[in-house]
């Protein structure tokens, strides 16, 4: 038998993973609520932006930076590059597309993952980079009611303050600045947007940094847990149950879906494991996607779309 | 060059005027060779039977279509290309055939986009939501709720406009485009659908805005009673081509008219 300790450990680090799957998970629902584009190149912009962060990182501490000012600076050269992506993103790939199917948009974003992959390990390299950005150790509490103590991953409880950080900034950018609106106009109806004097190329921009932004974020903690390398990009797939399950038009929606998956696979892996065999977490939450699909195939938060006929 | 007095004096009531604009599409002619004015604080009617390039030639004014003959002065500026922004910017506001609304907003929302341009504030200061960024947003919501009392759609400025009655859901997009101050508004269809009431309420807007604001309009509408009551002068397309410009009644009168509506021997 379990205990109610356990348990409680298992939900704990359950639902802090998933929040981290739902970082990833955010740059998908950015660029769709915004653009109606399923963004495939997310991963690989994690990718990209990881890397840069760690290279410029080490080079400018191998220079003698003080560990504060490459931190700085390395996050401020990694926004940059990912917002001169998002700027070559637009003008070159999804500018001259504009009206297209999306269907051949969401294929360019293939061609924009190979170019992303490539293009980051010629320039950054390819190897495996350590980052070291928040603490790793594990964290103990609540030893006076349960034996042993609850043991909690520093890192996994970071990742959880920056995504609620982050869930909020975006929440009241969408809500209540005008340039939030714009996205959301921008997303239902091109020609009524640009009838107001929204530019849509500017929009386009905008989503693409934020979404670069928010791969940046993702980076930071991904990129400490795992080491910056290629296999981050397969985070991605991981990201696609979350969405199927949260809504791909919702934000409050990842930060659920990825909690519900963290939670479901670690409890699964804890009670279910045993009996049936271990390795559960690799494909519970496939399956869970596919339920919601069968029976609520926007997700559980995304908009239902009412045509007039 | 200077134009004699008379014409000079003219000159400044004409708030737009279209020169000799040719638009087409591959090799369909959308407009052909069509000239007119608008004048400053008229309402102005386009009418034509289905096909005769009203929507093209709303389209061309707001700079959704680029023509590829011709030129176009607004408030005295000539160009023969301007992008839709600059439209915006310059004080064209526009509803669409079918209804162009933002469908996931609310239509408080829906009429708050149209005040984009209007708004300077960075968006940082915006989330922070302090001292002028604040004072900024009361004040543009201030200015949406007189609108929003003004088409007396106070009781669903809540509701998402997907869920609107039609007719409401033009009434939605009307204020959005109010909400842009504009000098010139261009209604394409705006009675298109609506029963009797919701017509005669339309009409009653169309004139307040008229009247109230002092906005120019320029509309297209099918229901010739409307388009009688409501306009100060008349143009007519057909195929493209201009075959009559004047009063209501001048152009009820006008032989060429009656022949493209109830069609003529060959």
């Amino acid at each position: 038998m379990v205990s109610f300790g356990q348990f409680l450990e298992v939900l704990i680090s359950g639902l802090l993973a998933g929040v981290l799957y739902s970082l990833v998970a955010l740059g998908f629902v950015l660029i769709y609520k915004a653009s109606g584009v399923f963004n495939f190149a997310q991963g690989a912009m994690v990718l990209l932006a990881g890397l840069a962060l760690v290279r410029s990182l080490d080079a400018m501490v191998a220079f003698g930076f003080p560990p504060w000012a490459a931190v700085g600076l390395g996050l401020l050269f990694a926004a940059v590059i990912m917002a001169i992506t998002a700027w070559l993103i637009e003008r070159f790939v999804l500018g001259p597309l504009v009206n297209q199917d999306g269907l051949t948009l969401f294929m360019s974003t293939i061609g924009v993952t190979f170019i992303l992959e490539g293009g980051s390990q010629m320039l950054f390299g390819s190897d495996v980079y350590p980052l070291r950005l928040f603490p790793t150790d594990a964290w103990f509490f609540g030893e006076s009611r349960f034996p042993g103590g609850i043991l909690v991953n520093k890192l996994d409880v970071w990742g959880g303050m920056i995504a609620a950080v982050l869930v909020a900034a975006l929440a009241i950018f969408f809500q209540h600045t005008k340039t939030g609106r714009a996205l959301r106009a921008v997303a239902d109806d091109h020609a009524a947007a640009q009838s107001v004097g929204i530019p849509i190329s500017w929009i386009w921009f905008i989503v693409w940094l934020a979404a670069g932004l928010v791969a940046l974020v993702a980076a930071t903690v991904w990129g400490t847990k795992l080491g910056v390398q290629f296999s981050i990009t397969f985070l991605a797939l991981k990201a696609l149950p979350v969405l199927i399950i949260g809504g791909f038009t919702s934000v409050p929606g990842a930060i659920l879906g990825g909690l519900i998956i963290g939670a479901g696979e670690k409890l699964a892996e804890a009670y279910l494991g045993p009996s049936i065999g271990g390795g559960i977490e690799y494909w519970f939450a496939y399956v869970l996607a596919l339920a919601v699909l069968l029976i609520k195939p926007q997700g559980l938060f995304g908009e239902r779309i009412i045509e007039r006929i | 060059m200077r134009a004699p007095g008379g014409a000079e004096v003219a000159a400044d009531d004409i708030l737009l005027s279209v020169e000799s604009v040719s638009l087409s599409f591959g090799g369909v002619k959308a407009v052909s060779d069509v000239s007119f004015d608008i004048r400053k604080g008229e309402i102005r009617a386009i009418i034509g039977p289905n096909g005769a390039g009203k929507t093209s030639m709303l389209n061309i004014i707001n700079g959704f279509y680029h023509p590829q003959q011709g030129r176009i002065t607004f408030k005295g500026k000539t160009r023969s290309k301007m992008h839709p922004y600059e439209a915006a910017d310059g004080g064209i506001a526009r509803t669409f055939q079918n209804v162009a609304l933002f469908k996931g907003m609310s239509a408080l929302d829906n009429i708050m986009v149209g005040r984009t341009l209007k708004m300077n504030r960075g968006f940082l200061w915006q989330m922070l939501r302090v001292g002028p960024a604040l004072a900024e947003e009361v004040e543009h919501r201030h200015r949406v709720e007189e609108i929003i009392d003004f088409l007396k759609i106070q009781s669903i400025r809540k509701m998402q406009v997907a869920r609107l009655p039609y007719g409401l859901q033009k009434r939605v997009e009307l204020g959005r485009a109010l909400a842009m101050e504009p000098d010139l508004l261009l209604l394409d269809e705006p009675m298109a659908g609506m029963n009797m009431e919701e017509k005669e309420d339309m009409s009653r807007f169309i004139l307040d805005v008229n009247n109230h604001y002092g906005t120019t309009i320029a509309l297209i509408e099918h229901d010739m009673g409307v388009v009688m009551d409501l306009s100060d002068r008349v143009i007519v397309l057909d195929h493209g081509i201009k075959i009559a410009d004047g009063t209501p009644d001048e152009v009820r009168q006008n032989q060429a008219v009656i022949d493209a509506y109830l069609g003529i021997a060959h």
